[in-house]
């Protein structure tokens, strides 16, 4: 049995555990509501962003003269995978999962024969990709020095990813995220952002004639590099409010579980303290009866 | 016919402006032009500018960076790379706008590429600069 000084010393470290974890509960709900109202004031544009690109997709899309970014290379042989990722742990299954996802994703591919290209941005992605698809990794987006994530960090990925695709490096991108769905649920995401697809059902204003100026060419060929740019950007916000949910939720049941540790500890304590006492008690009694 | 229209300014991280307008001046890529209500739909690109909008609240002017405004039945959607209310617009953000520009003029003459675009941004850039009062850095072409 351990003594009361050991069951002591235990408790008073679980509690201070349970401290920590309430506090880490506390910032990242602080920190999702920000995250969330970031994520919700880009929606606006990324939506009618996106229903414009459709309209001038369609428009565009059939003919020979439309530009790579929508129409592809016309192959697809090497793959470049974004994996986008928190730079801190303590967040449950938050990375893991969105790393399974991609590692799910690189395997059938290498299956499938294609060259997989990994670039992380993140660095938590980074390590659990390491093991497996090292040899893959073109290159990697630091974030950690960055507290709130603005639309240049986005344009910086998304710069390298068009640097890259000029360089004819590979033939599609896709994008790994955690899609945030409420504090419980974030689902990890996989989108190809390169050959560009766009929701054509989201389109109401498909169905009106615009005129373009310049011509819907040179307008596809100017929004298209900012639709990457814009979709890495809304990925990065929907991971941020993601991460910080899961973080939230990881840190409520670790805060629940220390309470139940204590709970359970201090009984085992009580109980000995009892046990020491009846056992003083059965000495001093046995003493007196032996005069 | 419709005196007013739904004004929209986004940028990728927030939204700067919603309200009733009576007309809209666009820094368009193909010059400048001004949406009024029933205006006929068109798409046009933004070179960098100062946009103005007619409000109920007097004229309400931004400036604005790339990016491109819809002209719908229902309104006008602007949607800037970066838009800033221009009495927040200092110097410090023209100079840091004119360097992303003229990196981005070095880059694709380093690269022996075509450099007419850049080169009407870094135009852009100067000419908006001067018209709102600042004092653009000379770019070096």
């Amino acid at each position: 049995m351990p003594n009361l000084k050991d069951l002591k010393n235990r408790i008073e470290s679980v509690k201070s555990t349970r401290k920590i974890t309430k506090a880490m509960q506390m910032v990242a709900a602080a920190k999702l509501r920000r995250a969330q109202d970031a994520a919700e004031a880009s929606r606006p544009y990324t939506e009618r962003f996106n229903a414009v690109m459709a309209g001038l997709a369609a428009s565009v899309g059939g003919s020979d003269s439309a530009p790579k970014l929508l129409s592809g290379t016309g192959k697809d042989d090497v793959h470049l995978l974004v994996v986008m990722t928190a730079e801190r742990g303590l967040c449950g299954g938050f990375n893991s999962n969105i790393a399974k996802l991609a590692r799910t994703h690189a395997n059938t591919l290498a299956a499938n024969g294609k060259t997989v290209k990994i670039l992380t941005v993140g660095k938590k992605g980074r390590d659990q990709l390491k093991r497996d698809w090292a040899s893959a990794f073109v290159g990697h987006v630091d974030l950690s020095e960055i507290k709130r994530v603005g639309y240049a960090d986005a344009q910086g990925i998304a710069k390298d990813v068009l640097a890259r695709f000029d360089a004819e490096e590979f033939d599609v991108a896709t994008i790994f995220y955690s899609q945030f769905e409420n504090v419980v649920s974030q689902i990890p995401t996989a989108t190809q952002i390169i050959p560009a697809s766009f929701d054509k059902a989201e389109s109401d204003g498909a169905t009106t004639l615009y005129d373009y100026e310049p011509d819907e060419e040179a307008i596809l060929a100017d929004l298209l590099p900012r639709g990457v740019a814009t979709q890495i950007f809304s990925a990065l916000l929907e991971n941020g409010a993601s991460e910080q949910g899961a973080r939230m939720s990881a840190m409520d049941n670790a805060t629940r579980n220390a309470g139940d540790m204590i709970d359970k500890l201090t009984i085992e304590y009580n109980r000995s303290r009892q046990a020491v006492i009846t056992n003083e008690l059965i000495e001093i009694i046995s003493g007196a009866e032996a005069l | 016919m419709a005196d007013t229209m739904q004004f929209d300014l986004v940028s990728p991280e927030r939204r700067l402006a919603s309200f009733e307008v009576s007309a809209v001046q666009i820094p368009g890529a193909d010059g400048d032009m001004t949406a009024m209500p029933s205006h006929a739909p068109v798409i046009t690109t933004l070179r960098p500018g100062v946009l103005m909008a007619e409000g109920p609240k007097g004229t309400e002017e931004y400036v604005v960076t790339g990016g491109f405004a819809e002209m719908g039945i229902t309104g006008l959607s602007v949607l800037a790379e970066r838009a800033v209310p221009k009495g927040d617009m200092t110097q410090d953000i023209l100079d840091s706008m004119m360097d992303e520009a003229q990196a981005a003029y070095s880059a694709t003459k380093e690269a022996n590429g075509p450099v007419d675009a850049a080169a009407k941004l870094l135009a852009d850039m100067v000419a908006m600069g001067t018209a709102i009062g600042l004092s653009p850095k000379q770019p070096s072409l």
